[in-house]
């Protein structure tokens, strides 16, 4: 069935902003192996007819009435952030990022 | 036949951390004891045996007295918050607490303490429960065995080398443990019922949207629910009480009427089960199951039919595939969630030295906030939901989720309730199933199925299995908002459970002494 490789496993990581050692693709692309291995028996469901489900109960929007109410103030806001300048999140740099 | 199940002789039973707590509430309702004596008494006792169960990752003993000296207060004035006001309570480390730091079992959120309460938690200080802290659980609630939390694993008080199931291990420990009378886990695909399982405890999960997910750190969206915990099933029915009901705070919350589970748990106590009929889940059970579960199971449905049910088989078969299915769907809803945490509003930041790119900061956070465990699910997640797998994977696994959906609704037409055991074995050693993902996940082969249809179903301890000695529990399932079949077969069940032993179930647990 499937066979996971290292250079995915990388890749991955990579699409999920995961750092990940040398070792542990080798670890990651074993495991990631035979759990699909093992869970792609769904597909020996016959269900082309049968509708998906997203979600057990049966939910379309919910709205409430449009009107102002207190959110989180600025300083709740900021509490936990591991880094604040001038009543902001400060961010590492974003521009003239290298691909 | 009484109604409430103390544990007249279990470990520090001559004390009040031995009684259960419809007990507790009834000594405080009356002024035999006050809020503050049971609280301290189980203070005294997480402090005492802690080092041995590790049960707990936050105690807050002077928040706590605090809460229990308000409820004695109310009480004194003639206005107690509830029927539970001044019992203590754990509270599994997953729902956001303002005045206790919330971790999720996890490095990445270490130290964090919330901006908002969760809805669980605002109710259960509403009705005057004392929250005595946050249990350890594994991190972001992955995992059957608490070995996935980063601050170490809790051990079973039947057994302190075994684990005591996950991912609310801490919940249950500390019920089995007589450290609190309730706790509050959530269940995914079974993290309320098989830790309750494999400690001798009762654990609910409730019809999905029954309890509000407001607060919930999320995992799987669509299959995560909370619910109540304690060692009796009356006791699990009073907290459901405190906690369920609609929240205009999560769009998921279903508004309707709360099911009156701790009338049906009082009723069911007289143990007449006469017009009930019980369908037995073919597709659980049989090869693959430990000896000692099979009897256990097979001795319980014997005992629902004792009592009047009338019990038959019913194949549900698709269920073998519900552990496939629930092992892309509840990745794939990870992998989505988890990427909040990204190292810029709120938790770890590792690698800012002003040289470092946003998405190398974001890398080398998650590569070190995370365990090995959720990198595999947030990885598993990616790749279900990458084009070109996508249909063959997620969208399938969507698809058998429905026919899992239509077995319910069929055999729910035949039968008021379904019972199953809880887990395929009792609760394994530490370290046993670490390094082998698969087998881990085997362990919530029989519960996943009512997290993918939504359906309520509780674990009640049906005794002890003959090779290990260890509990196992016999899994109930009732349809979507009949919340109350549960209790009411559970309660029957139970009270004739205690009636056939000379002792109770959790009179049994060694007694814990710290060196």
């Amino acid at each position: 069935m499937s066979t996971i490789s290292r250079d995915e496993v990388a890749h991955l990581a990579g699409l999920a902003r995961l750092a990940v050692s040398e070792d542990e693709l080798d670890t990651f692309a074993g495991q990631l192996d035979v759990i699909l291995d093992s869970v792609a028996r769904v597909g020996e469901v016959a269900a082309d007819e049968i509708p998906p489900t997203s979600h057990a109960v049966p939910v379309t929007n919910v709205f409430r009435t449009d009107e102002v109410r207190d959110g989180l103030s600025r300083g709740e806001a900021l509490a936990g952030a591991p880094a604040t300048e001038e009543n902001r999140f400060r961010v590492p740099r974003i521009l003239n990022e290298e691909a | 036949m009484s109604s409430t199940t103390s544990v007249p002789d279990g470990p520090g039973s001559t004390e009040l951390t031995g009684l259960a707590a419809s007990e507790l509430a009834a000594k405080i309702a009356a002024g035999e004891v006050s809020a503050v004596e049971v609280t301290r008494a189980h203070l005294d006792r997480i402090e005492a045996i802690e080092p041995a169960v590790h049960a707990f990752l936050h105690v807050d003993r002077e928040a706590a007295l605090d809460a229990a000296r308000r409820a004695d207060e109310q009480r004194a004035n003639g206005t107690p918050a509830s029927p539970l006001a001044g019992v203590p309570l754990a509270l599994k480390d997953v729902l956001t607490t303002t005045d206790m730091p919330t971790t999720c079992g996890s490095r990445m959120l270490e130290g964090w303490t919330p901006p908002y309460d969760s809805t669980v938690a605002a109710r259960l200080r509403d009705a005057g429960v004392v929250v005595l802290g946050k249990t350890n659980m594994d991190e972001f609630a992955m995992g059957s065995s608490t070995e996935n939390s980063a601050f170490g694993p809790t051990r079973n008080p039947w057994d302190t080398d075994r684990i005591p199931g996950g991912s609310g291990g801490g919940s249950s420990a500390a019920l089995a443990a007589f450290e609190a009378p309730l706790a509050i886990g959530t269940d995914t695909g079974g993290s309320i019922r098989q830790p309750a399982a494999v400690t001798g405890t009762v654990g609910v999960k409730p019809t999905y949207g029954g309890v509000s997910r407001y607060g919930l750190v999320a995992f799987s969206s669509s299959l995560d629910q909370a619910g109540p915990c304690g060692r009796t099933v009356l006791d699990a029915a009073m907290l459901h009480e405190v906690i369920a009901g609609h929240d205009p705070m999560d769009s998921t919350s279903v508004n309707a009427p709360v099911p009156k589970v701790t009338a049906a748990a009082r009723e069911g106590a007289d143990g007449d089960l006469r017009g009930v009929r019980v369908g037995v889940v073919r597709e659980f059970g049989g090869e693959g199951y430990q000896q000692g579960v099979r009897d256990s199971f097979r001795t319980a449905v014997d005992t629902l039919t004792s009592l009047g049910a009338e019990v038959v088989e019913v194949s549900c078969p698709h269920f073998e595939y519900a552990l496939g299915a629930y092992y892309l769907i509840a990745p794939s809803e990870c992998s989505s969630n988890l990427a909040r945490f990204d190292a810029m509003r709120y938790g770890l930041r590792v690698g800012d030295d002003g040289t470092r790119s946003t998405e190398e900061v974001m890398s080398l956070t998650r590569e070190q906030g995370f365990g090995p465990e959720v990198k595999r699910r947030i990885m598993l997640g990616t790749y279900a939901l990458s084009s070109g797998y996508y249909d063959a994977y997620y969208g399938q696994a969507q698809k058998v989720r429905t026919l899992i959906t239509r077995d319910f609704e069929a055999a729910f037409g035949q039968v008021d309730v379904l019972v199953s055991p809880t887990t395929p074995t009792t609760a394994f050693r530490i370290g046993e199933r670490v390094d082998d993902p698969m087998a881990m996940y085997r362990a919530d082969l029989c519960t996943i199925p009512s997290n993918l249809a939504g359906n309520a179903a509780m674990s009640v301890p049906s005794g002890l299995s003959a090779e290990d000695g260890m509990p196992v529990g016999l899994q109930i399932m009732a349809p979507a908002m009949a919340d109350d079949r549960l209790y009411r077969v559970g309660a029957a069940y139970e009270a004739a459970r205690d009636a056939a032993s000379e002792v109770s179930l959790l009179d049994r647990v060694p007694r814990l002494e710290v060196a």
